[in-house]
């Protein structure tokens, strides 16, 4: 079954799954291989923090495994130099020129700091990285970022691992009619109606790591996020009605029956 | 001569190499999917060989680990 849908690009890879699979936050490698195997996502997430003599198994034999492409990102800097230097060690660590691209302004709300960010997109941007930033939800920091060269925008819908879903769905919308980008929702999904929420509003595709990763069965939030993604992919193609203030019969009123007996 | 590694002081002979220092760190799983930056510099694989450690150097050694 498939609608009008258009297909998923991102720096020049085209992608069947909407669904991007954040890897922070599960329990164990063992429950990170099933929940990927149930999302269908064909990206993943990785960090990268200094070597643990102590680790057992490789979370990159995992991801080999399950036939998906790994994206590091800069989770944890600051600053533009850390931001940047960490995506310099992705690229060796990885051998890929992709970076999700995060610059933490805040540590309570994990917000985004705009000028940082912008700072390391362009500097990334000019080093050859296929940089995808991790941004607030402001349409017009988003175009200052994708014309700077950046091959997706991130928004988050509420701060990470908050669950709190879509805060501001117009500026979503309002991002996406106007980037020539694919929009990412990067966080805040709480649950499936989220992810529906966010496809429905037009994003590209969504990533969710806490959302599935702590849900209390992980594996089956991944399944229903996949579907919730996929649902919303068709429901978009298929062009929802418009939204009205009063009602509007389904039912024709012709041939209606009349049972009052005119007065003789 | 003394570096940091990872934040750890660590005694090693003078113009130890990336490479030396690599091969003595416990823990690295065949090299794939680690990273090395010396003084802020990231220093690409095919450089460790001939890269050595000064007096003092700051060595951060990185891994892929879960992350959002």
């Amino acid at each position: 079954m498939s609608a009008r849908v258009e297909p998923f690009v991102i720096g020049g890879r085209e992608l069947n799954s909407r669904l991007i699979l954040g890897t922070g936050g599960f329990a164990n490698h063992e429950v990170l291989e099933r929940a990927l195997a149930a999302s269908g996502a064909e990206l993943c997430t990785v960090a990268l923090r200094r070597l643990d003599p102590a680790a057992r198994g490789s979370i990159l034999d995992v991801l080999a495994g399950a036939g998906v492409e790994v994206v590091p990102n800069t989770a944890g800097c600051f600053t533009a130099r850390d931001a940047i230097i960490t995506a310099q060690l992705a690229r060796e660590a990885f051998q890929t020129d992709w970076i999700k691209l995060e610059v933490i302004g805040d540590e309570r709300t994990l917000l985004p700091d705009a000028v940082e960010l912008v700072s390391a997109a362009e500097a990334l941007v000019d080093d050859g990285f296929v940089v995808l930033p991790y941004t607030t939800d402001d349409p017009v920091l988003a175009r200052r970022l994708e014309h700077l060269g950046c091959a997706a925008v991130m928004p988050l819908g509420s701060p990470i691992g908050s669950g709190m879903g879509i805060r501001n769905p117009y500026n979503i919308s309002i991002m996406v009619e106007r980037a020539e980008v694919p929009v990412i929702l990067d966080a805040g999904v709480g649950t499936a109606s989220d992810a529906v929420m966010a496809i429905e509003l037009g994003c590209a595709g969504v990533l969710c790591a806490s959302a599935i990763s702590r849900a209390l069965d992980p594996v089956a939030m991944a399944h229903a996020i996949r579907l919730a993604v996929e649902a919303g992919t068709l429901a978009r193609g298929a062009g929802r009605i418009p939204r009205r203030r009063y009602a509007e019969a389904s039912t024709p009123e012709e041939g209606l029956p009349v049972f009052d007996v005119p007065e003789a | 001569m003394r570096v940091v590694v990872n934040g750890e002081p660590r005694e090693l002979p003078a113009h130890t190499t990336v490479a030396a220092m690599m091969a003595g760190l416990p823990g690295v799983p065949g090299g794939r999917g680690v990273a090395v930056a010396v003084d802020g510099e990231v220093v690409a694989r095919g450089g460790w060989e001939r890269t050595e450690l000064a007096d003092g150097s700051h060595v951060e050694v990185v891994m892929a680990v879960q992350g959002g």
